[in-house]
């Protein structure tokens, strides 16, 4: 099948208010008629639940948490980002567009990111009407910080915890409609397959976690908002429970899965302490405006941190390598995540790590302190002020800026980060692949939409800091009510969607099968002991840098696994009853396939761009030696690939990008 | 560390629970709370047992999934976090702890250590929101100025993870700390306050019917809530409820 973006004709700015001109709309009476199913309830699928339902049509709504207020969106730390241009600095929705396609390394697609810079700014009126207690300044406007190497003040902010403020604004709109009978929520149920009839998605089978029972479900379209497969690393930031299940399940019943390799690394995060390790702690990215990063400069100093036989204190100042200031002046420790992460990688990799499992770089505040103190002190005009004094006074303001940050750094690590640098390692974030959707967010399959960080369609090969909340909550709040609209109309006298169909029943068979598989199989090890050992992998091999010869082997390696899975899984525990295990085994059952297709992704794209290294694709000469070279000429497209069985076997179809109001050009940090 | 653990193994909702004694060994005090369970967890699979069931999602103190009553406190020992945030180094090599689930009628136990907080989620449908439409085409944000001590204010309270602590360690099983905060955004907010008489007596209306009980000020809620959440909003939701009864 020919891919069609259907990115409608027309200058970039008037695209989307040409297109809501002209859709089909639904008439109010007939939306009665019209049932929707959105699996996931985040910002995505919250935000669109609530304003489907708010529409009229009615609403089944499905999350594996008991509470919508529990989805991974809940921890999202920084910001949300819309051109408001409150602060009068210049921003505009041309400007946000522009440095969300050049910062996803012009790969993304144009239609759509400057549609989601146009309804930025609707975004944040809505959640302030919804009583989000967005960040104020004294004048009670709304206040801004930056984030992430823009130039302007764009980002709105609820303390550290924005992504909270924004789930419960969006739970808080879903509650109205709960209340009314517009949304039915199923909580504590899982998505496990999709229905397809005539080539149209028709429903979904769930089990009900808490009874075990296999649920059918139909309705005239399907939503999929159910959040990044990061955990196909095994440790990553994301909620224990983030799965790839849905997104899966709709590629192998024939929606396109685009761009898997492209995961952000987010080079902030606390260290991993050992193998018992369940997930990494994002810490944020803020703490690089003051922290400066280093390791020790010779080897046999590194060696005795690991061994705890010296301490980063002990080091003179003379044998710190602060590499990221050695390599990069001009941006120094404040370059771009990928940059940040991979040259943390390097060190490690080269031994000179700083913990003991040789995975931790030194954030160090030592000589923010020290200049801040002295600044106080000659604020305060006090003459010769003694090391103490100034120690004191400088701590106070590294404090005030990121005291809840380092109180959380010390009960994970015990360690008191004033006193002794904090230890940080990159870790897998946020994922830009995911399913294929055209301007309309719907996937190949017809009636089968996807939303959110599930979908790939924003943030290209990397994402700038504050833009995934913003692309969740413009899918739900505001394209996806109309995209789907125009293909509802044409199902307005299709009637109920009845589920006693051969369709509903083969895939329920199905979903069965694999459950009966699980409970029955006499094996003898662990979920996770598969998931660590496919974690392991994809982070040695498919992780910040790849090269031809390891992404070849860890497709091997995969599959090896994932074979090991099938024989040798263990599910203790029934079928018919509350099983956290089971429900693990389906998910990194998926996640061992999803995790080759990852692979041969990256095998494919033999260009370095965004956060992803490939060692053969290095500029050899010039200002930007030894950095990452992208390749426009061969690679400016979207790799949707489709299923056909092994993940091995996955046909890879070409979405070609068009850059026409915005000029390709080197990303330079030097 | 090597510890005894002494945990409520209850089939589902119907059945009968009881404690039941496990060993653990090589506990690293850099383990949370959470990953020791883990590692009892990968031992009952591997000898053919079934594991424990418990509540977690995001493991980093946000999501409020995480539960258990640890040696008799919620969210355990240490103060200010929840039970994902507790690391092994707050206990001793040899210790005996005892993990049990929140204990409130209005909180079932669905499975061991894992209990139905549904209740919470009715309180809030029966009026947690203000009723403004979804379309985008609300009026422009900074049109509405809300002074930064009541912003800050309203957002403490938001900061409420639903968690449940607060009920399970209240000896009335009292809802009104995570009631109170919910009723105290809004009301600190210019928005909707056209609604505020309606929303409280329906949200409080909700809460008798689940069967929470009475407060009767002992604060143990604020003491072991994990985000500091304070007994002012309690206070504030009552007088919201008296001015609503006055209308
Ligand atoms: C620690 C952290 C900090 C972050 N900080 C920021 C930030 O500051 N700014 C920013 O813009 N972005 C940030 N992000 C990214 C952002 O939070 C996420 O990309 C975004 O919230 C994803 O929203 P979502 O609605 O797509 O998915 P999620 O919030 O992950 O929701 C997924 C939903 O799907 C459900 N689900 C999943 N699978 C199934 C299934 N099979 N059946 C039924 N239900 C299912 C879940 O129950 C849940 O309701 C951060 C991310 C992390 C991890
Ligand atoms: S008030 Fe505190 S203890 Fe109660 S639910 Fe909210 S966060 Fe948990
Ligand atoms: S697991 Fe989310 S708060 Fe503990």
């Amino acid at each position: 099948m020919a891919l069609d973006s259907k990115i409608p004709k027309g200058p970039l700015k008037d695209k989307w208010t040409d297109y809501k001109n002209h859709i089909n709309l639904v008439n109010p009476a007939n939306k009665r008629n019209i049932d929707i199913i959105v699996v996931g309830t985040g910002l995505a699928g919250g935000s669109a639940s609530a304003t489907l339902a708010e529409l009229g049509y009615n609403v089944k709504a499905f999350a594996y948490q008991d509470s919508p207020r529990r989805a991974h969106s809940i921890a999202a730390q920084g910001g949300i980002n819309a051109a408001k241009n409150y602060q009068g600095d210049g921003d505009s929705n041309y400007r946000l567009f522009y440095d969300t396609v050049k910062g996803g390394d012009y790969r993304s697609r144009e239609a759509n990111v400057y549609r989601l810079a146009e309804v930025s700014g609707n975004i944040i009126d809505q959640c302030v009407a919804q009583g989000v207690p967005f960040a104020r300044d004294y004048g009670g406007l709304l206040d801004n910080r930056s984030f992430g190497g823009v130039l302007v003040s764009r980002t709105f902010y609820a303390k550290g915890q924005t992504g909270q403020q924004l789930l419960l604004g969006a739970y808080s709109a879903m509650n109205r409609q709960i209340a009314r009978g517009k949304i039915e929520m199923f909580n504590r149920h899982e998505m496990l397959d999709v229905v397809k009839i005539d080539g149209k998605a028709r429903g979904i089978i769930a089990r009900n976690l808490i009874t075990g029972e296999i649920e059918r479900h139909s309705a005239h379209a399907v939503v999929i908002a159910t959040g990044g497969y990061g955990n196909v690393y095994f440790l990553s930031t994301n909620a224990m429970g983030s799965n790839a299940t849905a997104a899966w399940k709709i590629h192998k019943k024939g929606a396109y899965f685009a761009n898997p390799c492209y995961t952000q690394i987010h080079p902030t995060c606390i260290p991993r302490s050992g193998d018992y390790q369940s997930k990494l702690t994002l810490m944020s990215e803020s703490l690089r405006n003051d922290g400066r990063i280093w390791v020790p400069a010779k080897l046999e100093d590194a060696k005795a941190i690991q061994q705890g036989k010296l301490k980063p204190t002990e080091i003179a100042e003379a044998d710190r390598d602060y590499y990221l200031e050695r390599r990069y002046p001009a941006f120094g420790n404040l370059v771009p995540r990928d940059v940040a992460s991979r040259a943390a990688k390097e060190r490690c990799d080269a031994g000179y790590g700083v913990n003991a499992t040789g995975e931790a770089v030194y954030l160090d505040f030592a000589s923010a302190i020290e200049r801040y103190g002295k600044e106080q002190a000659k604020i305060h005009n006090i003459a010769n002020p003694s090391a103490e004094k100034i120690y004191e006074l400088g701590q106070a303001i590294v404090e005030a800026k990121y005291g809840n940050l380092f109180q959380m750094y010390e009960k994970i690590v015990d360690q008191n980060p004033y006193k002794t640098p904090m230890m940080i390692y990159p870790a897998t974030h946020y994922t830009m692949g995911g399913v294929w959707v055209d301007y309309n967010l719907m996937t190949t399959v017809e009636g089968l939409y996807c939303i959110g960080e599930a979908n790939f369609s924003d943030h290209g090969a990397n994402r700038l800091g504050a833009s995934a909340l913003m692309q969740g909550l413009a899918d739900g709040y505001f394209v996806l009510p109309y995209t789907i609209g125009d293909y509802l109309s044409h199902d307005i006298r299709t009637g109920k969607i009845p589920t006693d169909t051969p369709e509903f029943d083969a895939v329920e068979k199905e979903v069965k099968d694999r459950i009966d598989f699980f409970i029955n199989n006499k094996g003898t090890k662990s979920v996770d002991y598969f998931h660590k050992k496919l974690g392991k992998v994809m982070w040695d091999k498919v992780g910040m840098s790849r090269n031809a010869q390891g992404l070849t082997e860890a497709m091997a390696e995969i599959k090896a696994i994932r074979e090991e899975f099938w024989k040798e899984v263990k599910v203790p525990g029934n079928a018919n009853e509350l099983n956290p295990e089971l429900e693990k085994a389906g998910r990194v059952a998926d996640f061992l396939e999803l995790g080759e297709l990852f692979a041969k992704d990256a095998l494919n794209r033999a260009e370095s761009c965004g956060g992803h290294f490939r060692e053969e694709s290095v500029e050899l000469d010039g200002e930007q030696e030894g950095e990452a070279k992208r390749d426009d000429v061969n690679y400016a497209y979207v790799a949707a690939w489709e299923y056909k069985g092994e993940p091995a076997d996955a046909v890879l179809h070409k979405e070609e990008l068009e850059f026409k109001d915005i000029e390709l050009k080197q990303r330079s940090y030097k | 560390m090597n510890l005894t653990l002494r945990i409520w193994r209850q089939k589902d909702s119907n059945a009968k629970g009881q404690m039941v004694d496990y060993k653990v060994t090589d506990i690293s005090e850099h383990m949370s709370f959470l990953e020791m369970m883990d590692v009892l967890n990968e031992q009952l699979v591997n000898s053919g047992e079934e594991p424990v069931a418990f509540d977690h999602d995001c493991r980093e103190g946000i999501c409020g999934m995480c539960s258990l009553y640890i040696n008799g406190e919620a969210h355990g020992p240490d103060r200010g976090v929840t039970t994902c945030q507790l690391h092994m180094r707050m206990f001793k090599d040899g210790d005996t702890i005892t993990i049990e689930p929140w204990r409130a009628a209005a909180f079932p136990v669905i499975k061991d250590l894992i209990v139905d907080r549904m209740a919470f989620e009715r309180i809030q449908h029966a009026g947690g929101y203000i009723s403004v439409n979804t379309s985008g085409n609300t009026q422009d944000a900074n049109s509405l100025p809300i002074s930064k001590i009541a912003a800050d204010e309203a957002m403490d309270a938001a900061t409420c993870i639903g968690c449940g602590a607060c009920v399970a360690t209240c000896k009335n099983s009292s809802a009104m700390l995570f009631v109170g905060a919910k009723v105290s955004q809004y009301a600190l907010l210019p928005q909707g306050q056209v609604e505020a008489a309606e929303r409280v007596k329906n949200m409080v209306a909700q809460m008798d019917l689940e069967g929470f009980g009475n407060c009767t000020n002992t604060g143990a809620c604020e003491v072991e809530c994990p985000k500091g959440i304070s007994l002012d909003n309690i206070a504030r939701m009552n007088r919201e409820l008296m001015k609503a009864a006055l209308k």
